[in-house]
C-alpha cells in the first residue's frame, strides 16, 4: 500500500460505513417493529371495549381505556393462584435441579470412584432421548405413585437434568485441581470443597443454569398441561390455555390474559438482560 | 461448545509444601473416594425413577395396547405396524413436521445470521435493537400464540388490515387469505409465528460466534480488495460455520418437537393441516386413552430425530471449519 493510498481509501471507508449504518439501522428498525407489533396490538386489544375489536380498519388506541378488562379476567379465571403456582413450581425445579446436578457433577468431575465413566456415559446416552418418550411411562409412573395433579408431579419429574449435570461438570473440569488439594491438605472434606471451592468458583455458569432452569419451567406447557386437571393446580400456560378454550372469541379478555402472563417475565428480562444474553451464550440454553 | 472456562494452568510444585506436584497429588487424591456415591445419590434416585425406567417403560409399552383402564394387552409390533403402513393421520403429521423443520430452519438461520451481522458493527443504540429481538424468546408461547392467533384473525386481525392497506398503497389488488381456515395458509402461520418467538435465541448465538472472528481476517480481506458480500462469503460465513452446525442441530430437533404453537393457534387444524408429531402423541395418549401407540409414535419420532443428528454430524466434515486444533 502507497502512503498517499492510504487517506484516501480510509476516507471512502468512512463514506461508505457511514451509508452503511444508515442502511443497517434502517434494516433493524423496521424488524424491531416487526418484533414489536405482536406486544403493542396485545396491549391495545387487551384496554379495548368490544365495540373497538371489532373494527375495520383496527384502531391502534382504544376510543376509551378499558382498564375494567384486567378486573374482568382475574375475576373470571384465577390467574392469581396460576402466578402462586408457576411461581412455587420454577422456584422448586432450579433450586433442586441446581442442588442435585452440581453435587453429582462435583462427583463426576472430582472425584475418583469405580463405574464413574460408565455411568456418566449413561447420564450422556440420555440426553438426546426426546421428552416426548418419557412423558407417557412418567404420567403413568405419577398416576400410580398417587400424585397426578399435586405439586410433586409438577416439580420432581423435571428437577432432574442430565444435561444441567453435563454442562456443571465440564465447568468443573476447568477449576484447576490444586485447589481441592490444597483444601485437603487443610483437612477438608470432599463436601467443604463442594460447597467453598467448588460453587463459589462456579458463579456465571450457576447463573445462567439458574436463570434458564427457572425460564424453561415458568414457560413449559406440555408437562402442566399433562400432568394437570383441577383449576387450582394449573401453572399460568395451562390457566391461559385453559381460558382460552372457555372465553373463545372474547379477544379483549385474553389478550389482558396474555399480558398478565407475559408481564413478569418480561420486566425481569428488561431489567436484567445483561444476565439473559451471557447465560444463554454460555450454557446454549433458552427459547424453547 | 460455549464453554471456555479458565484455563487449566498447574503450578508444578505445590506453593506450601514444594513436593513435586505427581507424587504430592498422588498422596492426597486416593484413587477410590467412596463419599462420592453420596454426592451422586440424590441425581442417580433421579435418573433412575424418571429417565432410565420411563425410557424402558416406554419401549415395553410401544408394545402392548393400553388404556389404563383395563389390563394392558401385549399386541408385538402391531402399533409400529399400524402407524408406519396403514395410519393415514400418521402420515400427515409426520409430512407436517418435516414442512415445518425445512421452513423454520432454514428461515431462521439465515435471517438470524443476517441480523447477527447488522447488529455486529460499531454502531450506537445497538443494545436496543438486541433487547427488543430477545424479547419473544423469554415469553410464554401459549401468550405469543394466542396473541397471533387475534393477529391472524381474517375480518378484524392486525395482518389483514397491513394486506388491505398495503394493496390501497401500491394500487395492486392484494386480498389477504383467511390465514388460520385455510390449510395452506395456517402452516405459514405457524412458521411464522415460530420465527417471530425464535429469531432472537439465534441473533444472539451467532453474535457470540461473530465476535470471536479475528479482525485480522477481515483486514486481509481488505488488503485483497474484497467486497462486502465477499467478505461475508468467504470470511464470516466459514468462521461462524462451527456454530451453524450447533443452531442446525438444536432447531432441528427443537423443529420436530413442534407442539404449543399448534396446539393453541390452530388446534392442528383446518383438517389437521398444522397436526404435528408430537400434537398426535398427546392426542393418542390423552385423548383417545392408546398410550400404547402413543409410546410407539415417540420411539419413532426418537429414531428419526437421532437418524438426522447423525447424518447431519457425518456431513459436517464438508462445510463445517474447524480452527486448528479445535477439532
Amino acid at each position: 500500500m502507497t502512503a498517499g493510498a492510504a487517506p484516501t481509501s480510509s476516507r471512502y471507508a468512512r463514506r461508505t460505513s457511514r451509508l452503511g449504518n444508515l442502511l443497517v439501522h434502517g434494516l433493524l428498525s423496521l424488524g424491531s417493529i416487526v418484533m414489536l407489533l405482536p406486544f403493542i396490538w396485545m396491549l391495545s386489544t387487551s384496554l379495548k371495549l368490544p365495540a373497538d375489536i371489532f373494527t375495520f380498519p383496527p384502531v391502534w388506541i382504544p376510543s376509551e381505556i378499558a382498564w375494567s378488562n384486567y378486573a374482568k379476567t382475574v375475576s373470571a379465571m384465577p390467574f392469581g393462584r396460576f402466578y402462586f403456582n408457576s411461581f412455587v413450581v420454577a422456584t422448586s425445579v432450579t433450586v433442586l435441579q441446581l442442588l442435585v446436578s452440581s453435587l453429582a457433577a462435583f462427583a463426576f468431575a472430582r472425584l475418583r470412584f469405580p463405574g464413574r465413566n460408565g455411568l456418566f456415559l449413561l447420564y450422556l446416552a440420555t440426553l438426546m432421548i426426546p421428552f416426548q418418550v418419557t412423558m407417557i411411562p412418567n404420567f403413568i409412573l405419577m398416576r400410580f405413585l398417587g400424585w397426578y395433579d399435586t405439586y410433586q408431579a409438577l416439580i420432581l419429574p423435571p428437577a432432574f437434568s442430565a444435561f444441567s449435570t453435563f454442562l456443571l461438570r465440564q465447568y468443573f473440569l476447568g477449576i484447576p485441581l490444586d485447589l481441592d488439594e490444597a483444601a485437603r491438605i487443610d483437612g477438608g472434606t470432599s463436601f467443604r470443597i463442594w460447597w467453598q471451592v467448588i460453587l463459589p468458583l462456579s458463579g456465571p455458569v450457576i447463573a445462567a443454569l439458574a436463570i434458564f432452569t427457572f425460564l424453561n419451567s415458568w414457560n413449559d406447557f406440555l408437562w402442566p398441561l399433562v400432568i394437570t386437571n383441577s383449576l387450582e393446580m394449573r401453572t399460568l400456560p395451562v390457566g391461559l390455555s385453559g381460558f382460552q378454550s372457555e372465553y373463545g372469541v372474547r379477544w379483549n379478555l385474553l389478550m389482558a390474559g396474555s399480558v398478565i402472563a407475559m408481564l413478569p417475565v418480561l420486566i425481569v428480562y428488561l431489567v436484567g438482560q445483561k444476565w439473559f444474553v451471557r447465560g444463554i451464550t454460555l450454557t446454549g440454553m433458552g427459547g424453547r | 461448545m460455549a464453554l471456555q472456562p479458565h484455563d487449566q494452568t498447574r503450578t508444578p510444585e505445590h506453593p506450601s509444601t514444594g513436593v513435586a506436584a505427581r507424587r504430592w497429588r498422588g498422596g492426597w487424591r486416593p484413587s477410590y473416594q467412596p463419599e462420592a456415591y453420596v454426592f451422586l445419590l440424590p441425581s442417580l434416585i433421579g435418573f433412575l425413577l424418571f429417565t432410565v425406567l420411563p425410557v424402558l417403560g416406554a419401549l415395553v409399552l410401544s408394545f402392548v395396547n393400553w388404556n389404563l383402564l383395563s389390563p394392558p394387552k401385549f399386541v408385538g409390533v402391531a402399533n409400529y405396524v399400524e402407524l408406519l403402513t396403514r395410519d393415514a393421520i400418521f402420515r400427515t403429521v409426520f409430512g407436517n413436521t418435516l414442512f415445518f423443520t425445512i421452513t423454520v430452519v432454514p428461515l431462521q438461520l439465515a435471517l438470524g445470521l443476517l441480523l447477527a451481522v447488522a447488529l455486529n458493527r460499531p454502531m450506537r443504540g445497538l443494545t436496543i435493537y438486541r433487547t427488543i429481538y430477545f424479547m419473544p424468546v423469554v415469553t410464554t408461547i401459549v401468550a405469543a400464540a394466542l396473541v397471533f392467533q387475534w393477529m391472524f384473525n381474517r375480518d378484524f386481525g392486525i395482518i389483514s388490515a397491513a394486506i388491505w392497506k398495503l394493496g390501497e398503497w401500491t394500487g395492486v389488488p392484494l386480498t389477504p387469505p383467511d390465514w388460520l381456515n385455510s390449510t395452506t395458509w395456517a402452516r405459514w402461520a405457524v412458521v411464522i409465528l415460530t420465527l417471530w418467538k425464535n429469531i432472537g435465541f439465534t441473533i444472539v448465538i451467532y453474535l457470540a460466534a461473530l465476535q470471536a472472528v479475528p479482525q485480522d481476517l477481515y483486514d486481509a480481506a481488505d488488503v485483497d480488495g474484497a467486497t462486502a458480500w465477499q467478505r461475508f462469503r468467504n470470511v464470516t460465513v466459514p468462521m461462524v460455520s462451527p456454530t451453524t452446525f450447533f443452531l442446525l442441530v438444536i432447531q432441528m430437533i427443537g423443529a420436530f418437537q413442534l407442539f404449543s404453537e399448534a396446539f393453541v393457534m390452530t388446534n392442528g387444524g383446518p383438517a389437521q393441516a398444522t397436526m404435528t408429531i408430537v400434537y398426535y402423541i398427546y392426542q393418542n395418549a390423552f385423548q383417545f386413552g392408546r398410550m400404547g401407540k402413543a409410546a410407539a409414535i415417540a420411539w419413532i419420532l426418537f429414531a428419526f430425530i437421532f437418524a438426522c443428528t447423525f447424518v447431519q454430524t457425518r456431513l459436517q466434515r464438508r462445510w463445517v471449519h474447524y480452527e486448528a486444533g479445535e477439532g
